[in-house]
């Protein structure tokens, strides 16, 4: 047996083919979880975000609150959730949420922070309200940053959502857990490998859009554009995981 | 289009899934028994085993690391030096890890094991388990002496139906089955249906999949007949009786030492076999509701089981 | 689920206070030892590739797939050459992600000296390492402490995992609670990571205050 013939038996296991089992319905799975997560804490993280990173208010407290955010570690919350919940998705929604927010507010916060302050000056001169400038001006600009916590949450969320087969839910840690359950390496293997390509799937989608994001003014040199917004990275995409800290100017 | 170290890391992916799928020249199970790297913890060399360290495994489960924990403290108690690596995973992680010597001792249940080991054996007395046992058992494994306590598959009713109806085993349902509804996990109809004509001539009222509620739905009347493991505390919490089963439909489910003869004396044997001689189901039963229910620690537990049977 | 099982049974919680602090003294091991091995490799790393930046781009696409990895499937593949609910089988895994997290930043950090202060350093006579020693190396600490900020709470977060591979530190409590429908364990793990998180945290921000005070008016 090698690494081949485990590829080969997890790909051709019939239960795989089709089913509640099936690579496909795991898949779907996965993503439902991962989407499902992603979009709640898109929706409180982000607009929370943005208003604080306008206003400049309540920040040192937002990037503490999601520093012991980021601390929670899932595996208790999705136990303690089912004890509390029982079996379901909302078992594994919860704490997913609460880890895919903390990277998603302080990328916004941070990146509308990091707008360069003549513009917004600019913005305001001009006529716009603060709404508008904020969404107008601040927005575009903070989008790189802010699409890269994005992705950080989501490659972290993808990652983590296999821990809710420990807890009897379904998704790709199926065949992480079962396999380790069973002592089929194959499928351990097989479903850890199609983890990772999603992960790596997501990111390059990421990347994709990252670029079109870019004010069309930077797209040409990232170099000056990360200058600008205080990013730490050249381009944001070289960072896995862009730590809070680092997304603020060092001099 | 794409910036370029995502597409590397895709390129990256991919590689390591293709240099994967190619090194058959790594060949082996990495969790099966000989694995192309073994374990740190080498098994003992035969007859070498006085003064090794014995390693005491638990599967995943409560159950088990109460059992885990009585064998480690028994064998402290006669002076073995013990290593705890309890609540690791299911038996088939743990049997690998057990012949390649990195576990010596742990607690099974025979009927179980034997099904593990041949899925088409039809033995079901304890005895009977245990001689075809000891035949599939590769060299190097062996079972101790069998406890008296079991942990299986079990009709249950309550204390009042059985006091009313006037039974005590299952064959006592005979003529009464027709009237009683019986419940239990989903898979329980489709295993024991036919079982239940063949052996012991019982056609019940209605099937009921009653899951991990089965006791509870006991006590509220739901269902008359449940399927519950004897060792649930709920059997003694809910005043619950375990009907006997004479002509053995549940293969037998005896807490069984299962270990690596290498790495174990004659003390520690005689340790083990010491405690299986005193462990029945009422008593396990006891202790697991202590366990699951009282929220005591295993190991607090197995000490005062060991005292009180004089073995500590 | 619970049925009638209190939320916290506090004298578990006082009865348990040496079982707990072994558990949490445990589990920080198990987290923190990796990212100060990734500390150790990621300065080496970051100078390389900051001298040949063609090296970077491949090392980071390494790590960027490395930090997608299922840290559960990685524990179970480790197990035949680690051993059983040992340690390394926990701290292997979790050093490469802490490298993960921390190579872009020394990269960062290792390039944040602008060139004029290098030159300046070499007009001065320092040589390479001198000036690496004296010049880069500290204008790239609050880089690199930011860096471990994040991988040491995910570090600490990701060990609890190993519970499920029998070596977690507190990840035990969730599992041990979750079997028994014990919520009070799994409360107190939680409880627990956190806190050790948060201490870890504060005392790397005092370490930057400390190795780098020029930061002390911009930084938290």
């Amino acid at each position: 047996m090698n690494w081949l013939g485990w590829l080969h038996d997890f790909l051709a296991d019939p239960a795989h083919r089709s089913g509640p089992d099936s690579i496909v319905h795991r898949l779907l799975e996965h993503l439902a979880f991962s989407a499902e997560a992603l979009g709640l804490s898109a929706l409180v993280a982000l607009p929370l975000g943005l208003l604080i990173g306008y206003s400049g208010r309540g920040l040192f407290l937002v990037t503490a609150v999601a520093g012991v955010a980021r601390a929670l570690p899932t595996l208790g919350l999705v136990t303690l959730a089912v004890l509390l919940a029982g079996v379901g998705d909302t078992a594994v929604l919860l704490p997913l949420t609460a880890l895919a927010a903390p990277p998603m507010l302080v990328a916004a916060a941070e990146g509308v922070r990091g707008t360069d302050p003549d513009v917004r000056d600019a913005a305001r001169g001009i006529g716009l309200t603060h709404p508008q400038t904020l969404l107008r001006v601040c927005v575009p600009a903070a989008a790189p940053t802010l699409l890269a916590g994005v992705r950080t949450a989501s490659v972290q969320v993808i990652a983590t959502a296999t821990v809710a087969a420990y807890v009897g839910l379904g998704g790709l840690g199926r065949y992480v857990i079962d396999g380790l359950a069973t002592r089929n390496y194959p499928t351990t293997v097989g479903g850890a490998l199609l983890v990772v390509l999603l992960a790596v799937g997501v990111q390059l989608l990421f990347a994709l859009l990252i670029r079109l994001a870019a004010p069309p003014g930077a797209r040409s040199s990232p170099r000056t554009r990360a200058r600008r917004t205080g990013g730490p990275s050249e381009d944001p995409a070289t960072v896995p995981a862009s730590p809070p800290a680092l997304v603020k100017e060092v001099p | 289009m794409t910036p370029r170290p995502v597409r590397t890391a895709l390129a990256v992916a991919l590689l390591v899934a293709g240099a994967a799928a190619c090194s058959s020249s790594g060949g082996g199970d990495p969790l099966a028994a000989k694995s192309p790297a073994p374990a740190p913890s080498a098994p003992a060399s035969a007859g070498g085993a006085s003064g090794k360290t014995v390693v005491v495994g638990s599967a995943n489960f409560p159950e088990n690391v109460l059992l885990a924990s009585i064998y480690s403290q028994a064998l402290q108690a006669k002076g073995v030096k013990v290593e705890e690596k309890f609540n690791i995973g299911s038996r088939e992680v743990l049997y690998g890890q057990l012949q390649s010597g990195a576990l010596t001792v742990l607690p099974e249940y025979n009927g179980a094991l034997l099904g593990y080991l041949d899925a088409k054996s039809t033995a079901t007395g304890k005895d009977a388990v245990n001689t075809e046992l000891k035949a599939k058992l590769p060299a190097g494994l062996a079972i101790l002496d069998s406890a008296a306590a079991e942990d299986k598959d079990s009709l249950t009713v309550t204390q009042e139906t059985a006091d009313k109806l006037g039974v005590k085993s299952i064959a006592d349902l005979a003529g009464k089955a027709q009237d009683l509804v019986i419940g239990g996990p989903p898979e329980f109809k489709t295993r024991r249906e036919q079982q239940f004509k063949d052996v012991y001539g019982l056609t019940f009222k209605e099937w009921k999949p009653t899951g991990d509620t089965t006791a509870n739905a006991l006590k509220d009347g739901g269902i008359q007949v449940g399927n519950v493991f004897t060792t649930d505390p709920k059997i003694v919490q809910l005043k619950l009786v375990a009907l006997d089963d004479p002509k053995n439909l549940f293969s037998s489910q005896n807490v069984t030492p299962l270990v690596n003869t290498a790495g174990l004396d004659a003390t520690g044997t005689a340790a083990l076999n010491a405690v299986s001689a005193k462990l029945d189901t009422a008593g396990l039963t006891a202790l697991m509701k202590r366990v699951a229910v009282d929220k005591e620690d295993p190991s607090a537990v197995a000490k005062s089981w060991l005292k009180s049977a004089g073995l500590s | 689920m619970l049925d009638g099982e209190p939320l916290v049974r506090w004298h578990w919680l006082g009865d348990h206070l040496g079982y707990l602090a072994d558990l949490t003294a445990d589990h920080a091991v198990i987290a923190l030892v990796p990212v100060l091995l990734a500390l150790l490799l990621a300065v080496p790393l970051g100078l390389a590739c900051a001298r040949f930046p063609r090296l970077y781009q491949p090392l980071a696409a390494v790590f960027n797939v490395v930090y997608a990895l299922p840290s559960l499937a990685v524990f179970v593949v480790l197990i035949p050459y680690t051993g059983l609910a040992t340690r390394q089988t926990v701290m292997v895994p979790l050093t490469c992600y802490a490298l993960a997290v921390l190579l872009p930043t020394a990269v960062d950090g290792l390039r944040a000296v602008p060139e004029p202060v290098r030159q300046a350093a070499t007009a001065m006579g320092y040589g390479p390492w001198r000036r690496l020693a004296a010049v880069e190396l500290p204008a790239s600490v609050p880089y690199l402490i930011g860096g471990l900020r994040v991988a040491a709470v995910s570090s600490i977060s990701l060990a609890a995992v190993g519970a499920l591979v029998g070596r977690g530190g507190l990840g035990y409590l969730f599992v041990d609670g979750f079997q028994r429908t014990f919520p009070t364990p799994i409360l107190a793990g939680i409880a627990l990571v956190a806190l050790l998180a948060l201490a870890t945290d504060l005392l790397l921000v005092a370490a930057r205050r400390v190795l780098a005070p020029w930061e002390r008016g911009v930084a938290r």
